[in-house]
């Protein structure tokens, strides 16, 4: 049994990450309806950032962590906003094939950029925080995933709050049911949608940072795969669902660690990907989504 | 004779002898050229999904890997006892190359048949995450199958693939599909992509449609498959992911959707345009990517796109 918590613990911290990635593309595709391809770059991005303000900060401190934690955030939110601003809003109201194209180059930018600027080869990411591991009765949880969960449950909470409670929330969701609607009642669609991509890229940030923090190694293509599972995350929680992202991204998560520590640990890539397919074939519209009758 | 079959013959014709006049052109220029070819095959055969059908489909190069392993498969554990110590003369290993392919494209024709049935239900985004998650599945797959080398790859497939081949088969491919959509059940893949609805109530069956699309694309792209491993004689399944899928979709959407010269202009260009950027080397895929952002902002409707005789403007 404690091997089962154990797993469960590490599935829920890996989980947590991928559910911070998930509500960004979420976010985006409730507001916008397109997928954001870059959205796993500006992951990478932030855990580079969290990387060169690391240097600056004392190691294995709290403030210095969350120092980190906060520039990384505030400069992937700025990215998100410059990424909109010049590649997706030229777009708008074209087929959304076009932005996704868009969005896979500027995807592939960010990635070769990132591999001229940090150069391709793998660096360790500082301790930012203080390392513990504390022993809860034969379940050992280490202080790196008691920050990933208590940042990541702090950052739910604090989206959950602007989403439901602040005008701009409101706004938010007023553009995601109907954007001429939102536009006939005075919202500035435009900033509501910069709004949207500097929410969803400081939460990637966050994202990034974190995980570095548990996986200590950085290079400028991490973001692909952790990208790819959380955006399955966000489908299988129904895509445009808030909440959605952060079931799908915790389900993604324990159900890969399961799988990471059973035989079957080669198989761990691709095991998203059969649980999201299966998913879909019984609920199409994912587990909270709703399903959309379309009318003629 | 019908115009696209006479076409056809020449295109033949024109393959046959470029390749024998291979001999004089630098090699280096021979393996572009074979290259472009293999684009051409999966562009436009992944265009009949995309462009014609409407169905986002995001693993291509999950069918092309089926094709290449099958087929390498094929060559190389058949081969040998078919041929015997000799290798055979060049009309068997032809024949042999040829059952390969096909065997490859067949069998990357059934993988798409599996992906296209849960199709049935899904739509849009979903179909793409779909699609993008069977590729990836096969990758894993492969990385695991252990007669067919596992993470390393296969190594020492016979290096069969020669310019003849890949043109020849190119020109098949645009010939085949052109003809499927200009043909009168062909129709239908239009009408399924300009308006489901519509087209269902008129007595289409659109899941057909979509399916039949899926398995001839996967099969051309096995197709695809199979003339690239024996072209690199070296295929490992990290080759085909993700990644793969994504620069075929894209020389789709530059090409201009549905519009199969546009699609062969734009496999040529994009194969070209890393090549002639590598004098730049070490910013090319910088420029190669800026070049893909700018050309969307700039023509969003494709690169070589033409309006579509009768079709209804959005």
């Amino acid at each position: 049994l404690t091997e089962f918590l154990q797993q469960l613990l590490n599935g829920i911290s890996l989980g947590a990450i991928f559910a911070l990635i998930a509500l960004g593309y979420t976010m985006v595709y409730g507001v916008l309806r397109f997928i954001n391809f870059a959205h796993a770059d500006v992951f990478m991005v932030g855990a580079f950032v969290g990387y060169y303000v690391g240097k600056l900060v004392p190691e294995h401190t709290v403030w210095g962590g969350l120092a980190a934690l906060a520039v990384a955030m505030v400069a992937c939110a700025a990215l998100g906003v410059i990424i909109e601003r010049l590649a997706y809003r030229p777009l708008r109201g074209g087929p959304t094939l076009n932005v996704l194209i868009t969005a896979i180059g500027v995807s592939l930018l960010l990635e070769n950029l990132g591999q001229y600027c940090f150069g391709a080869t793998p660096r360790p990411f500082p301790e930012l925080f203080p390392v513990a591991t504390y022993d809860l009765g034969g379940v050992f949880i280490s202080s790196n995933q008691l920050v990933v969960i208590g940042v990541t449950v702090f950052l739910l909470f604090a989206l959950r709050f602007i989403v439901l409670h602040t005008k701009i929330g409101t706004a938010m969701r007023a553009v995601s049911l109907n954007k001429q609607a939102a536009s006939l009642v005075g919202i500035n669609n435009d900033y509501v949608i910069s709004f949207t991509f500097a929410l969803g890229s400081a939460l990637a940030a966050a994202g990034g940072i974190l995980y570095a923090l548990n996986y200590p190694s950085i290079d400028p293509l991490m973001g692909v795969l952790p990208g790819l599972k959380a955006f399955v995350a966000a489908v299988l929680g129904g895509i445009g669902n808030i909440p959605g992202a952060a079931l799908g991204g915790l389900l993604l998560g324990v159900v890969e660690t399961f799988v990471n520590g059973s035989e079957w640990s080669t198989y761990k890539d691709a095991i998203a990907f059969a649980l999201l397919i299966l998913i879909l074939l019984f609920r199409p519209a994912g587990l909270l989504g709703r399903h959309v009758k379309e009318k003629v | 004779m019908p115009r696209p079959l006479l076409s056809l013959l020449v295109a033949l014709a024109a393959a046959y002898g470029l390749s024998a006049a291979s001999g004089r052109f630098d090699p280096y220029h021979l393996d572009i050229a074979v290259g472009v070819g293999i684009n051409v095959i999966l562009a436009v055969s992944l265009n009949l999904v995309n462009g014609y059908t409407g169905q986002f489909s995001l693993g291509h190069a999950g069918f092309m890997s089926v094709g290449a392993y099958l087929s390498a498969a094929v060559t190389m554990l058949l081969g040998p006892k078919l041929l015997g110590e000799t290798g055979g003369t060049a009309w068997q290993q032809g024949a042999l190359f040829l059952g390969a392919l096909v065997a490859g494209g067949l069998s990357a024709a059934l993988a798409g048949l599996m992906v296209g049935m849960p199709s049935l239900r899904l739509r849009g985004d979903y179909l793409a995450i779909v699609t993008l998650g069977f590729g990836e599945i096969i990758r894993v797959i492969f990385q695991n199958c252990e007669p067919l080398g596992g993470a390393l790859g296969l190594n020492g497939i016979p290096a069969y693939t020669t310019i003849f081949w890949v043109l020849a088969f190119a020109a098949l491919t645009v010939f085949t599909i052109y003809c499927l959509v200009h043909s009168t059940y062909g129709r239908g893949f239009l009408a399924t992509h300009d308006d489901e609805i519509a087209a269902e109530a008129i007595g289409l069956n659109t899941t057909r449609y979509k399916i039949v699309a899926f398995v001839v694309g996967a099969f051309f792209a096995g197709i695809a498959g199979g003339l690239y491993g024996h072209f690199k004689q070296t295929i490992s399944a990290a080759g085909f992911d993700f990644t793969r899928s994504i620069e075929i979709v894209v020389m789709v959407i530059l090409g201009g959707m549905g519009n199969t010269l546009g699609v062969i202009l734009a496999a040529v260009l994009l194969t070209l345009l890393p090549e002639l950027l590598r004098d730049f080397a070490d910013y090319r895929m910088i420029i190669y990517s800026v070049l893909l952002v700018v050309l969307m902002l700039v023509r969003p409707q494709g690169l070589f796109h033409f309006q579509r005789k009768g079709a209804a403007k959005p």
